[in-house]
């Protein structure tokens, strides 16, 4: 076996990981702390690290300062899970041409959908509210969930494709020659092994659509009935005397589903991400 | 397999509702865009064809400046993004006690909502009562208050740091990939012959890991130098456009002065300016992994 770390170098990658891990969490740290403080406290000179007679009262006042908290939990993963079923309903067979169909124009179409990453948020932002009022769809779930699902496509695609090429060809070849249709061969042969690659676009699609759009809930959608978690908060953030600790502990409340969900699901996350993506 | 042609029909006919996604959602918006950006079009009736103007306009009102600050802004974004991800990448990859939760508390950045995290970034920021400038003043490394966002210098380098935690998980995650899928036998291959585990680091570990850092700084260069939403919730691209992108700029124009022309035609510019940048970055990068690989 390779050789051991000593006791000292172990308790340098331990520093290391902390400091890192310092850096990720530091807002989440500070955010979590600031929830506990009492107002009077939170904007008090000198800098108090610690939340002095601190409490969780902020999680139980929140209820009624943020009185759609609930809806906008609702809302961002409602939203979210919408694009994420769209998305791969269009990802899957497209990812499936592109990586088991030989065809002419592969490479072109290929680079095109990586072409269209470069494109986002504010540079189609003009044409894009206008088209959403064209639709008639201004101020609903769907002026959210359309254009979300168009900047999926891309990325999704890529990442499934990866997957796909790594199933030997040679199983459909045999279902072929047995006289599966096509169709029958990407449904019940390709789809049940590409599961766990269908799994990591579905999460990536799920986590882009709910932390990262934050542009199009914000312009296309101006009722609060139907704002996102992440929308709905920052139009308490914006205001002038905000209750810093409150919506500290309502960002808590209102990613703890999310969170716990995902904590589950990070190994396969962490496995999926990892296939495919570096080697082919 | 059968027939040629219906395979290819087969194909365009599973990647036709993709396609017409795109084309309706990227590449008609896109295309207005680059028509809008010749007009007037801003809050009034009337709509005018002005040929050049905008174009003409916008670099007479100091638009270098503002292409240049871009660049440097995702320069030191990515390079930090590579850098700090590469580190957070090794250190997770050693198998010591507790390395699942570090993972999973790495992925936290990404799993919040970016506007959450922004917000907190902010308040950590404030002079007055953010942990950074009262742990600063605690262990006595500045005298008075900083605060971060409010002089250009400062709040730069703050808006960095915001952008780079967003990415770091992905980054990690990518790199952590990439050394997982070096082969085991290499690096015991090198302990027999006695290879320390610095040099082993340094002949094994980073030159299998350039081509994940060529492809994942150019995925990273596009998210960065689009990037938005950091900027625009720490500092609006203030105080006095020190912080200002040519996203930000854009979407100043466009939506905040409701001058829709002018902003497609910045618009149009971020697009060149970064396709540009993609395209000689893509060869430099095939040159090299085509090197590499021989």
């Amino acid at each position: 076996m390779i050789d051991k770390f000593r006791w000292y170098e172990k308790i340098g990658i331990y520093f290391g990981i902390f400091v890192f891990l310092f850096f990720i969490m530091g807002p989440f740290i500070e955010g979590f702390l600031v929830s506990l403080k009492p107002l009077s406290l939170l904007f008090s000179s000198p800098y108090h690290f610690w939340p002095e007679n601190g409490s969780f009262d902020a999680y139980f006042t929140i209820w009624t300062t943020v009185p759609l908290l609930w809806r906008y939990m609702i809302n961002g993963i409602f939203v979210a899970a919408v694009a994420t079923i769209v998305a791969l309903a269009l990802i899957i067979p497209a990812a499936y041409a592109l990586s088991r169909i030989e065809f002419p124009g592969r490479g072109a179409i290929l680079s095109g959908f990586m072409f269209v990453n470069m494109f986002y948020g504010a540079v189609l932002i003009i044409p894009l509210y206008r088209l959403m009022r064209t639709f008639g769809v201004l101020n609903t779930y769907l002026a959210m969930i359309i254009p979300g699902v168009a900047f999926l496509l891309a990325t999704g695609i890529w990442l499934l494709r990866a997957y796909l090429m790594r199933i030997p060809k040679e199983l459909e070849e045999a279902a072929y020659v047995d006289g599966a249709s096509r169709l029958y061969i990407l449904r019940r042969i390709i789809l049940p092994l590409a599961g766990p690659g269908v799994l990591v676009v579905a999460m990536y699609c799920f986590l882009t659509v709910y932390s990262q759009q934050f542009i199009f809930a914000l312009t296309f959608n101006s009722k609060s009935e139907y704002m996102p978690l992440s929308v709905g908060l920052f139009a308490f953030f914006g205001r002038q005397e905000v209750a810093w600790n409150e919506l500290m502990a309502a960002s808590f409340v209102g990613v703890a589903p999310v969170l716990i969900v995902f904590v589950f699901l990070q190994r396969y996350l962490v496995a999926g991400l990892t296939a495919g993506a570096v080697k082919e | 397999m059968n027939s040629h042609r219906s395979n290819i029909l087969f194909a365009w006919l599973l990647l036709l509702p993709a396609l017409l996604y795109v084309l309706a959602i990227v590449a008609w918006p896109l295309a207005a865009t680059v028509n809008l950006s010749f007009t007037d079009a801003a809050l009034k009736k009337t709509v005018n064809w002005v040929g050049w103007d905008n174009y003409i306009k916008i670099f007479h009102a100091g638009f270098g400046t503002i292409i240049v600050r871009t660049f440097v802004w995702t320069f030191f974004s990515v390079l930090f993004k590579m850098i700090i991800g590469t580190c957070g990448a090794l250190l997770l990859t050693i198998a010591l006690p507790g390395r699942t939760i570090f993972r999973v508390l790495t992925l936290m950045p990404w799993i919040v909502p970016m506007a959450i995290g922004i917000f907190m970034w902010g308040w950590m920021y404030n002079g007055q009562f953010g942990m950074i400038s009262g742990l600063l003043q605690r262990f006595g490394i500045t005298d008075g208050p900083v605060a971060f966002l409010a002089y250009g210098s400062t709040a730069f380098w703050a808006t960095i740091m915001t952008d780079v935690w967003i990415g770091t998980p992905m980054v990690t995650f990518y790199f952590l990939a990439a050394i997982q899928s070096i082969p085991k036998d290499l690096y015991e291959a090198a302990w027999v012959d006695g290879a320390s585990r610095f040099y082993r680091f340094r002949r094994i570990t980073l030159p299998l890991m350039v081509p994940a850092i060529l492809t994942m700084s150019m995925i990273s260069l596009i998210s960065t130098f689009n990037s938005f939403d950091i900027i625009w919730i720490l500092t609006h691209g203030g105080p006095s456009g020190e912080t200002t992108t040519m996203i930000i700029d854009t979407y100043k124009t466009a939506i905040g002065s409701y001058k829709y022309g002018e902003g497609s035609a910045r618009a149009v510019l971020v697009a060149i300016c970064l396709g540009a940048f993609c395209f000689f970055y893509f060869r430099v990068i095939n040159r090299l992994t085509a090197g590499g690989n021989k």
